[in-house]
């Protein structure tokens, strides 16, 4: 990244970084269109801009703000995402930012019952995990944003631009925005709504939105405060200091730190947020004689819901305007970004005209895969941490008390599980497996795991295109079939020292051909290349089977 | 193929059964709850086999399905 904004000395996050500037789309009479508009400039609005712009697809963000996010609100990014970020460009400075942690404390009452180590699978690029306020991650993707810009990319932001109506017309949408030089229209091929839980396009369209309410209050507060805690996640349940609740320590980057506490569902949430409330509370947990400040507070309550379906004729919800999950366990932004990594080459494909339209299908099949399974995994996490009935108490306290002596008690312990990708099994897209004894963990629909390679790492050298991966195996340069290639990528096993590359990819089998998807998903997979077969694979990972 | 063993399989059941209820003596209803759901948890636990454990949640729970129909 060559250039960084400038803040000022103010904080990130009450600095506009995309303001109000009028376009020419608001002379009269300019009957503006673009090929996408995307609706939110948070992480899921931006991450999908990137990736458009960097197809050389023209995409217009709108966004009513002209400033990343307000407090920290999102703060664990998990590998995945991270990798995700690699490929739009942008991974580096939140690594680098980023706090990594591995150490996990759990606290039962007023004793620590036990410690845990997440020992990250070694031979990956990225972290398990990195702990980095949201404003931080907006502000490298917008970044990003500007630097794709100056290469002249068709990428725009546009600030102070509040949709107020969308309106399906067949072939695509017309919409309506306000903006301080009052309001205008333009129309798109197709429009991306990333804006969030509360998604007024949603509203407007009339869409429903179920799921399970939990009525639960959760305090959030981030402090700045010199203290020597570790670089650690630290979970209570039922301690002194939050009698009968939760509360969690968390450490962000510049000597924030994360701070949760739940207060229960009958609560007067504008008392509770007063600073003179607020400061007792953290002073029973981190004791008295902790110096702190308050960065940013915050009272929540959760749902877990999805839309039914995620695609509606031209418009197609990502993020949380699509989905919505407790906060234990980081899947939130997480999946939004793997929503638009999902979605954009499936998109490309079918404005290039090379895929029908029911490639975009999938899109709903693979990501409501995806969201289930996070709703499924946050709502155990959260029953866990909140039980909601007599028993579920009393085996949950159980769980916690056998823990301090018992190994096999802690995996039963859910304080927020590591949030990882979907294998999309039983997609569509998927084609065959055909590699006997590869490993489970790349078949077909399986995001590929990263592994050594040389100096380097498998997966910077993965996505954005169609790819033919040979271990071991002869390949011609290409395959092409309906003017949709795969590229090849000549590895070998003796490329990586450490054995991870073989243990991840061939298993017991000498040799292996992969198809993987833009998307670094694999797509199917063989001990050795088959002109026909791959064909077929093609046909079939881009809905033209 | 695993299944749930419903035939006898403790040797002196009496002696067992008076271990149990002396395992819960002097215990308040909470405590011995508490009790219960420890108990369960480790022979589940020792059990390990799913398949085991989910006949044995639907043995137990024919109990209560006979009871609703009654």
């Amino acid at each position: 990244m060559d250039q960084t904004v400038e803040t000022g000395g103010k904080k990130i996050f009450e600095t506009p970084l995309y303001p109000y500037a009028k376009s020419p789309d608001q002379d009269p009479g300019a009957n503006a269109h673009h090929p996408v508009v995307i609706v939110g400039a948070g992480p899921i609005g931006l991450g999908a801009a990137i990736d458009l712009a960097q197809m050389d697809i023209p995409v217009v963000v709108l966004d009513e703000n002209d400033k990343v996010s307000w407090g920290s609100r999102a703060i664990c990014f998990a590998k995945r995402p991270l990798e995700i970020l690699d490929r739009l460009g942008c991974g580096d400075p939140m690594v680098d930012k980023g706090v990594v942690w591995n150490v996990g404390k759990v606290f039962f009452d007023e004793r620590q019952v036990y410690d845990f180590n997440l020992l990250p699978e070694k031979g990956h690029k990225r972290p398990a995990f990195i702990n980095l306020q949201q404003y931080y991650f907006e502000q490298y993707l917008v970044e990003r944003a500007f630097e794709l810009q100056r290469q002249g990319k068709p990428i725009e932001l546009r600030g102070g631009n509040k949709v107020v109506s969308v309106t399906e017309k067949g072939n695509g949408v017309a919409l309506s925005i306000d903006t301080p030089d009052g309001p205008y229209t333009m129309s798109a091929d197709w429009m991306i709504a990333c804006d969030g839980a509360g998604s007024p396009i949603r509203a407007m369209m009339g869409l429903d939105f179920v799921g399970r309410v939990f009525e639960d209050n959760f305090l959030i507060a981030d402090v700045v405060m010199d203290a020597d805690f570790p670089t650690e996640r630290w979970f209570w349940f039922d301690p002194p200091f939050n009698r009968g609740q939760s509360a969690l320590l968390h450490k962000q980057p510049d000597g924030v730190w994360r701070i949760d506490l739940q207060l229960g569902w009958n609560i007067d949430k504008d008392e509770e947020k007063k600073p003179e409330n607020v400061i007792p509370r953290l002073k029973a947990m981190l004791g008295d004689d902790v110096k702190f400040e308050l960065e940013w507070v915050s009272i929540y309550t959760f749902q877990c819901r999805r839309m039914e379906k995620f695609r509606h004729g031209h418009v197609i919800f990502a993020g949380d305007a699509a989905h919505q999950v407790s906060p234990f366990g980081a899947r939130g932004a997480n999946s939004g970004l793997q929503d638009t990594d999902n979605l954009c080459w499936k998109l490309k494909l079918v404005m290039d005209g090379l895929a029908p339209d029911r490639l975009l299908e999938t899109y709903d099949v693979e990501r409501i895969h995806g969201a289930d399974e996070n709703i499924m995994n946050s709502s155990r996490s959260t029953d866990f941490i909140t039980p909601k009935s007599e028993i579920s108490r009393i085996f949950r306290d159980a769980a916690l008390d056998l823990s301090e002596r018992y190994d096999f008690a802690r995996p039963l312990v859910n304080s927020g599980r590591l949030s990882v990708p979907c294998v999309y099994d039983d997609s569509p897209l998927n084609g065959a497996d055909a590699l006997a004894g590869g490993p489970a963990r790349t078949r077909p629909g399986a995001p590929c795991p990263d592994a050594p390679l040389g100096d380097g790492f498998l997966l910077d050298k993965l996505g954005n295109e169609f790819q033919l991966l040979a271990i071991d195996a002869d390949i011609p340069d290409q395959v092409e079939d309906g003017g949709i290639a795969a590229t090849a990528l000549r590895i070998s096993a003796a490329d990586d020292a450490s054995g991870d590359l073989a243990a991840r990819y061939l298993g017991d089998a000498g040799s292996a051909v992969y198809l993987l998807r833009p998307d670094q998903h694999v797509a199917a997979r063989w001990p050795s290349f088959d002109e026909a077969a791959v064909k077929t694979a093609i046909r079939t990972a881009t809905g033209r089977a | 193929m695993a299944a749930l063993n419903t035939k006898p399989n403790i040797a002196a059941p009496d002696d067992f059964y008076a271990d149990l209820l002396a395992a819960h003596e002097g215990l308040s209803k909470a405590e011995s709850d508490a009790f219960n759901a420890r108990i369960i948890l480790i022979l589940s636990n020792h059990v390990g086999d799913r398949e085991i454990l989910r006949e044995a949640l639907a043995a137990a729970k024919a109990q209560n399905e006979e009871e609703k129909r009654s």
